[in-house]
């Protein structure tokens, strides 16, 4: 497949531009692909490998190595709370009870209805707006059980209407255009 | 006073160009233009700046040990970041970029460089807008690219975005992560500043560092060293997390107290009692109220048995339990852990096992001397610092805190944790 070459072909020539070594843009590209496939199945290592010919290994190698590509199929909104250490003292595993309560789901658990996937993850340098997450890549701070509330129901609204905003990713890989 | 590092918080907007401009903004770097790269990087020898990612070296003399000459030479900037506790580079690219963006170029000159990577955490991306406006904006205006400033001096910058791994923020395995590779550390030497990125002499620095060299060059190195210390001068970003009243990144003097900067930060929340602090996040040793007078200095709590590092400040008070805290970070350093050298991948699964084991009310008193020996054959037999971070929250808290560890062992354990919890639950 080529989802990513004709979808992100912009970015990707950007992205290529930067390095002396196209190896070098294999995570902004797996980030791309992760964005397209929904996360990192074969097809999506098979693609990032055939455009910057490497072997598909490599590929997979890496995505087991980094925490943000996901092997496993994920919801639409992956949610990370971050229940490390400075978070932990202000409160971030009773945040993540609380939230898996509310979406019936366990750590690493997808809602049935394939919206939401609920992950622990560690620091993520946001220590001082404690409880926080991060859905697909944004940063949601300050939260408590109104707030949580009341993402879950704008992220539902946005799924409902079916408009697609850039996400994180798309954004920033935007800049690459030349 | 006015903030030298933190300058978004006295200046509105200072993220865009014209008003960075307008407040002195590329000053420092036409300053560095105007002499020669040897001079540039005595200014910063003089200014006695040290890098603020952790370890301390000695900026110029970094600098310094690239070698002269022609040939492809690069400048990383850190923006990694992912130390528990640490959240002093996010503020600086996301309201102030073009302060790091200034000391790098001024870096890439004083080395010969001719390209700039910054290397963001993936999960910086929502942080980045604002760094990756301020790049394009510096292209328009011959900030960037050919002839800089009408000077001699060409230079392009680029972002690169990381996927979610501590351990990349190791200078070494950081090379390897942005050209493609597994992101693990090589066995230095070769040093990146003889053979770093694509085999090519690399000067890795921290973000905050670099934030620091346009006001040195600017207003001199003696402006420089009459902040902070004879040895630790200038001044240091502080993250203030856990038990305050008031977290977040507090600039300062180097010299301050703990003490100072918990009252700073508002004091210990709800009025609780303090207990302890980790002066470097989850990987310098905790410290206990015998510390809290130690300047936060590089050398400060040497007597104490821990050090500055990213002076990333974690404050807990007295409803903490210790032990919890360790498995905590002992859990961040496992999961983390790269997994190239033995004992850090294999001890650091033991000690979060054993350590699990006495904090749920299993554990015994043979399990303390099996963490502690675990821990003692970590230390020291490392591939990168990270080995040695991980044994740090257990040794410490150990040391400090062992009547905790008695009482979870003697079946005390239950009842212990069953307070913190009715603690954290009162408090939130
Ligand atoms: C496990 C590990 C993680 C590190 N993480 C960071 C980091 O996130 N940011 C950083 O600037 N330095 C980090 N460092 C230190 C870097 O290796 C390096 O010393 C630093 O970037 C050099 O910049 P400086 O001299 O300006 O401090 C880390 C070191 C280790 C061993
Ligand atoms: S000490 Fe740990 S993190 Fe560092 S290289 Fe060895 S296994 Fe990797
Ligand atoms: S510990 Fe949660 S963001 Fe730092």
């Amino acid at each position: 497949m080529a989802l990513i070459a004709e979808k992100y072909a912009e970015e990707i020539e950007g992205i290529l531009k930067r390095f002396p070594d196209k190896k070098s843009a294999v995570l902004p590209l797996m980030h791309l692909a992760q964005q397209a496939y929904g996360h990192m199945s074969r097809e999506a290592m098979q693609e990032v490998a055939d455009i910057l010919e490497i072997s598909p290994t490599h590929v997979l190698a890496l995505s087991g190595f980094y925490s943000l590509y996901y092997e496993e199929p994920v919801g639409k909104y992956v949610l990370e709370i971050c229940n490390d250490l400075a978070c932990a003292l202000r409160g971030a595993d009773e945040f993540v009870e609380m939230v898996c309560h509310k979406l019936g789901v366990p750590v690493d658990g997808t809602t049935a209805d394939g919206l939401f996937t609920v992950k622990t993850v560690m620091c993520l340098g946001a220590c001082d707006r404690a409880p926080m997450l991060q859905c697909n890549l944004k940063f949601e701070e300050h939260l408590d059980e109104e707030k949580f509330d009341q993402l879950i129901a704008r992220l539902r609204a946005e799924a409902e209407s079916g408009k697609e905003e850039p996400s994180v990713v798309e954004k920033i890989m935007a800049y690459a255009k030349s | 006073m006015a903030h030298i590092l933190l300058r978004h918080r006295d200046i509105e907007n200072i993220h865009e160009l014209d008003v960075y401009l307008a407040h002195g903004g590329y000053e420092g770097l036409k300053k560095a233009l105007s002499i020669q790269p040897d001079e540039v990087i005595e200014v910063v020898k003089k200014s006695g700046l040290r890098g603020r990612g952790g370890a301390g070296f000695p900026t110029g003399i970094k600098w310094g040990f690239i070698p002269k000459g022609p040939g492809e030479k690069y400048v990383i900037i850190n923006t990694d970041e992912s130390e528990t506790g640490t959240f002093k580079d996010r503020e600086l690219v996301e309201k102030n970029p073009h302060q790091v963006i200034e000391g790098a170029l001024i870096a890439a000159y004083a080395i010969g460089a001719r390209t700039i990577y910054n290397y963001f955490r993936g999960e910086y991306m929502d942080a980045a807008y604002r760094f990756e406006e301020a790049l394009k904006a510096c292209y328009e205006r011959g900030l960037l690219g050919q002839n800089i400033l009408g000077s001699d001096f060409s230079c392009d910058f680029y972002c690169h975005y990381g996927a979610g791994a501590y351990i990349c923020g190791e200078e070494t395995a950081l090379i390897n992560s942005l050209m493609g590779n597994l992101g693990q550390p090589w066995s230095k030497p070769p040093f990146p500043a003889i053979e770093g990125l694509y085999g090519k002499p690399t000067v890795v620095n921290n973000t905050e560092t670099l934030a620091n060299v346009p006001p040195i060059l600017v207003n001199g190195p003696e402006w420089y060293t009459s902040m902070g210390t004879e040895k630790s001068p200038g001044v240091k970003i502080v993250c203030m997390s856990g038990h305050v009243e008031r977290p977040g990144n507090y600039e300062v003097e180097m010299g301050v107290t703990y003490r100072q900067l918990i009252e700073m930060a508002g004091g210990m929340r709800n009025g609780r009692k303090f207990k302890a602090l980790l002066p470097s996040g989850g990987s310098g040793p905790v410290i206990t109220e015998e510390a809290l007078d130690a300047p936060m200095t590089y050398e400060g709590l040497t007597p104490y048995g821990s050090v500055m590092g990213s002076s990333s400040v974690i404050v807990m008070d007295e409803t903490t339990d210790m032990v919890w805290a360790a498995l905590k970070m002992v859990h961040f350093f496992r999961h983390e852990s790269c997994g190239k050298c033995t004992p850090c991948r294999e001890g650091t699964f033991w000690m979060e096992k054993v350590l699990s084991r006495i904090y749920h009310g299993y554990g015994t008193e043979r399990d303390l001397q099996i963490l502690e020996s675990v821990a003692n054959q970590i230390g020291g037999r490392c591939l990168c610092a990270l080995g040695d971070f991980a044994v740090n929250p257990v040794l410490s808290t150990i040391r400090h805190f062992f009547d905790e560890y008695k009482a979870k062992v003697s079946g005390a354990g239950q009842k212990q944790q069953a307070t913190r919890e009715t603690a954290v639950a009162t408090a939130d």
